[in-house]
């Protein structure tokens, strides 16, 4: 019996197998069914209406690629504009072979090998089939050259484009970035963003700088032309057009001749210089030396000039103002000053006597002041002339370090500051969570001695600095820091402003900030640290030296500039803000290992500062001395790194 | 002795089948003749990819299914394998990771799993077949699963689905109960307005382009209207070979791989659209007699899931040109410019064939 319900079962499986077959090839039939259907609607029921489509598609929909906007600085500079120039391009799908090609057009027209290598970039990433150029910027000699012979050349043909150009080349260069090719990644982006449709026709897309930040803003609507083609898809007559809309223009806060005057007065040295306007947040130079010359990246860089730029030991590409992380040394204890009298572990009469180095209760080891023996009585208002460093030991002692860190979190040190760019470095403020978070480490006492003259973990970039700095000048208020002040319409010029509305009050005693205000002017009053650099001065300036340490030095000896690697030594650093009292600019800059921020950042602020507020041309800068001028009028050098 | 030779040669090839498939080709050479601007180095290149295809299908034609079904689950095991190997460092182009570089030869783990999945179902389904339960459907299903969600990664949505259908159809052919179809159905209904709320509106705006494409004519849009268009404008008869405007002045982008049957439609006409559709419904008719005639669970399920995949490929790209169905990247069987898939096609072809063939061989 078993065995019989088995065959049945059998069988009933057979019929059901039938069965299903028969309903996919129903299935299947009932595809191929909808599928006639809609071939006979398309090509009998609306065939009148596709043929009409398809003859007036001797109509094809041409791009217009639209006007990208303008980079104009605060008095109208132009930074970034447009030009139209003829460009040789060839299509790979036409062109069999490539080499052979660009062998025979080199006889007409100059073809050098950096275009060849860049041709073959473009070629490997291009993202559609299209002409790819070989040589852009053909002169009127060229074209007629290449015109008399173009039979020659199927699939290579000269067009007009639109070109960008950086008519002051380096300078100001890591604001405003560049323009590139739109490559596969570009491409994933504007596709995840939906905006892929606008760019048909675009080359280029901003990819660094303000030209990538506002590239919603630079690029503009692409225009749609109907031409009318004939057989041979050659364009006729155009039909209608859809006019492109024009990209915004950009007009900065940025004064050109200010940047101009601040990057002259870096001369050859590393660094990089913010200058801030207290009053708006607008930022008003933006330094970061050495530049490059963003013209280069237009057309496609060759390798061996990104090579050789990418790798320079100078790093031009790398926007240190921006990304550039430092320890603020003593440009930190005007603040920490405030965070003593805001908290009220420190009155302006309080005195302590310095002997020449600090020690923690129970341990021997010392932690050294700059000046071998010290100071003697030092009071707040002393402390931050001279850049007294036991004062900020001790109170770093007494304030701890969880305190100071909260306090240092509303000047915005540890976290970005919103510029209007691309990338920004958060910097680190450090706490004991932050150090269990980064290394699973306790923090110990002795971290907490350093960061009061800001060393140890403490690391900002240049552009919190000099927003912080703002802070003091104006008085509590804190900005979002901004390098476009308007939006301007190409077309109608109407102006749309970049919102400036404070971040953040804070809310100090206003005699607080008078000592504060009053040590930093004394700074650069004769027995201050930064006299030399503001003698004779036609304006009251106030500042703070500072030192940024690159390497620790060991405990028993002392910092010598000569006997360390250039790229060893210190980071000078000042930060400023004039006329002391209203403030119309704040600013931090930093000389990369130049020895001591009195003499080597300090005539740098002089320099602009003068420049700013009295329009004065700038005298070059001599390079800095091998000696580094670590001794006299610098910051603290002697703290110890664990 | 060449008679005994010819006999030796052509005992596994149908040749019903055969016909049909070479018809086929023969439009698709046509075609691509015109499609190319009559480019005869793209003539050669598919005249090539024929040649290795026949010689791929002769080959698997005359292997008997007892060797296929013991090469199904290795082979599943490699195609997933290397689906995770892509996933962790394949080769982005076109914005998808779905190429592994080899060194020598790069490879679409996906084109793989096209073959293997059905395989390794059917392979499963045979094992189980005197005690086949519902729990054998849901361990099926997660054979079929894990190779669709590491596709849906890459993301090669198209792919993916294809896949999916294919081993849907095997479940369906092994007798999964009707009531789950149903309810499964049902279910993905129901789902649809959940998927809708939790997409992203980028997301949303693809969607609404494939049900209007005139909304991004530049875009997204593009394919749909030119082919569109290119099918309407074919009227009756069509604009004659080689008279396509549509094709000639540009405006049909990937014109010679998966938007060649526009330019077919366009210089064919109505009545070469009912000539392709028969041919193609006579290869599909004759795979399903075959999986009708098949002797064993396995050679029935593998023939019908290649005859019904074939049918969809068939199905979906004619969709896609004349605009019912959204852009995903499917050749048109036999006809499209492209060797894998060309090849991958006759490697079904070879099951067919060999499943037709050896048929009295395994019975005795």
């Amino acid at each position: 019996m078993p065995q019989f319900v088995e065959l049945k079962n059998l069988e009933g499986e057979r019929s059901e197998f039938r069965r299903r077959v028969a309903f996919a090839a129903v299935f299947v039939l009932a595809l191929f069914v909808v599928l006639l259907a809609r071939f006979v609607f398309l090509q009998v029921m609306k065939h009148e209406y596709y043929y009409t489509q398809a003859e007036a598609n001797r109509i094809s929909l041409v791009p217009i690629v639209p006007n990208r906007g303008l980079i104009l600085d605060r008095h109208g500079t132009v930074l970034a504009h447009n030009f139209t120039a003829y460009t040789l391009e060839i299509n790979p799908t036409v062109v069999r072979d490539l080499e052979a090609t660009i062998d025979a057009l080199s006889q007409l027209i100059e073809i050098a090998p950096k275009d060849r290598r860049r041709f073959k970039r473009l070629l490997d990433e291009s993202r559609k089939l299209g002409a790819i150029p070989i040589r852009t910027r053909l002169s009127e000699d060229e074209i007629a050259r290449f015109a008399a012979n173009r039979y020659r050349f199927p699939g290579v043909e000269i067009n007009a484009r639109l070109f960008r150009r950086y008519p002051n080349g380096t300078l100001a260069s890591h604001v405003v970035g560049y323009i590139g090719r739109i490559n596969q990644r570009d491409m994933e982006m504007l596709e995840a963003d939906g905006r892929l449709s606008n760019y048909r026709g675009s080359e280029h897309i901003g990819k660094t700088g303000l030209e990538q930040m506002y590239e919603r803003e630079l690029h503009g609507t692409t225009g749609l032309e109907q031409v009318e083609v004939d057989s041979g898809g050659r364009a006729v007559r155009t039909l209608s057009r859809t006019a492109p809309v024009s990209g915004n223009n950009l007009q900065l806060h940025l004064d050109l001749r200010l940047q101009q005057a601040a990057e002259e007065a870096f001369g050859g040295r590393r660094g990089a210089l913010v200058a801030i306007d207290p009053e708006t947040g607008g930022v008003l130079a933006f330094v970061s030396k050495p530049g490059f010359d963003p013209n280069l990246f237009i057309d496609g860089i060759d390798p061996p000039t990104w090579n050789e730029l990418n790798n320079h030991p100078d790093r031009p590409m790398v926007n240190r103002a921006l990304t550039g992380q430092y320890p603020p040394g003593s440009t930190y204890k005007p603040f920490m000053a405030l965070a003593a009298l805001e908290l009220g572990r420190r009155t302006p009469q309080y005195s302590i006597n310095d002997i020449g180095y600090f020690t923690l209760p129970g341990n021997s080891h010392q932690y050294r002041d700059w000046k071998v023996g010290g100071h003697g009585s030092v009071d707040l208002h002393k402390s931050i002339v001279i850049s007294c460093d036991t004062y900020y030991y001790q109170l770093a002692f007494d304030l701890g370090i969880d305190t100071i860190s909260n306090f240092m979190r509303q000047f915005g040190f540890g976290a970005r500051t919103g510029l209007d760019m691309v990338g920004e470095a958060v910097g680190i403020n450090p706490s004991q969570e932050w150090k269990q978070r980064r290394f699973r480490q306790k923090w110990y006492v002795g971290d907490t001695i350093s960061i009061g003259i800001g060393q140890g973990y403490n690391v900002t970039t240049l552009l919190q600095l000099a927003n912080a700095t703002a802070t003091i000048a104006n008085r509590g208020v804190v900005y979002r820091p901004h390098l476009v002040n308007h939006i301007q319409d190409a077309t109608s010029l109407a102006q749309r402003a970049v919102l400036a509305e404070p971040v953040r009050r804070l809310d100090f005693r206003r005699e607080h900030w008078d000592v504060v205000h009053r040590a930093m002017v004394d700074v650069n009053m004769p027995g201050g640290t930064g006299h030399r650099a503001f003698a004779d001065a036609k304006y009251q300036v106030g500042g703070k030296t500072g030192t940024s340490q690159v390497i620790a030095i060991k405990q028993g000896q002392r910092y010598d500039a000569s006997k360390i690697d250039e790229r060893h030594r210190d980071h000078a650093l000042y930060v400023a803000y004039a006329p002391a009292d209203n403030p119309k600019i704040a600013l931090a800059v930093l000389v990369e290992n130049a020895g001591g921020g009195g003499a080597q950042a300090a005539p740098l602020a002089r320099a602009v500062i003068d420049f700013f507020l009295m329009g004065r041309p700038v005298t070059p800068i001599d390079a800095p001395s091998a000696a580094g001028g670590a001794g006299s009028g610098s910051g603290s050098i002697g703290a110890e790194r664990d | 002795m060449i008679d005994r030779l010819w006999r030796r040669a052509t005992a596994h090839i149908d040749g019903l089948l055969l016909v049909a498939v070479l018809l086929l080709l023969l439009v698709g050479m046509v075609t691509l003749y015109s499609a190319s601007n009559q480019s005869l180095d793209r003539m050669e290149i598919k005249l090539f990819n024929i040649g290795v295809a026949f010689v791929v299908m002769w080959v698997v034609a005359n292997t008997p299914l007892t060797q296929v079904v013991r090469l199904a689950l290795p082979a599943y095991l490699v195609a997933l394998v290397l689906l995770v190997a892509v996933a962790l460092v394949g080769d982005v182009r076109n914005g998808a990771r779905r190429w592994l570089d080899l060194g020598v030869i790069s490879l679409q783990p996906s084109e793989l799993m096209k073959i293997a999945l059905p395989l390794a179902l059917a392979w499963y389904f045979d094992r189980h077949e005197s005690t086949l339960r519902l729990s054998n459907f849901v361990i099926a299903a997660g054979l079929f699963v894990l190779p669709v969600l590491l596709i849906l990664r890459q993301p090669d949505l198209g792919t993916a689905l294809l896949i999916a259908t294919s081993g849907c159809y095997v479940l369906f052919l092994a007798g999964l109960p009707w009531k789950i179809i149903l309810g499964l159905g049902a279910t993905a209904l129901a789902a649809l307005p959940l998927a809708w709320s939790v997409m992203h509106d980028y997301q949303r705006t693809r969607v609404l382009i494939l049900l209007d494409p005139t909304q991004d004519p530049l875009g997204a849009g593009y394919h749909t209207i030119q082919s569109t268009i290119a099918v309407g404008s074919g009227g009756w008869f069509g604009k004659g070979w080689l008279g396509g405007t549509q094709t000639h002045l540009d405006f049909l982008p990937e014109r010679t791989t998966d938007f060649i049957f526009a330019v077919y439609s366009e210089e064919f006409g109505l009545l070469g659209n009912v000539l392709l559709l028969v041919l193609f419904l006579l290869v599909v008719a004759r795979g399903l007699v075959i999986t009708l005639n098949a002797p064993t669970v396995f050679t029935r399920l593998v023939a019908g899931s290649v005859t019904m995949t074939f049918a969809t490929y068939a199905f979906v790209n004619m969709g896609m040109v004349s605009g019912i169905l959204p852009v995903v990247g499917v050749p048109l069987p036999l006809i499209s410019y492209g060797g894998t898939a060309l090849v991958s096609a006759f490697f079904g072809f070879g099951l067919l064939m060999s499943i037709a063939t050896h048929r009295q061989l395994i019975k005795s």
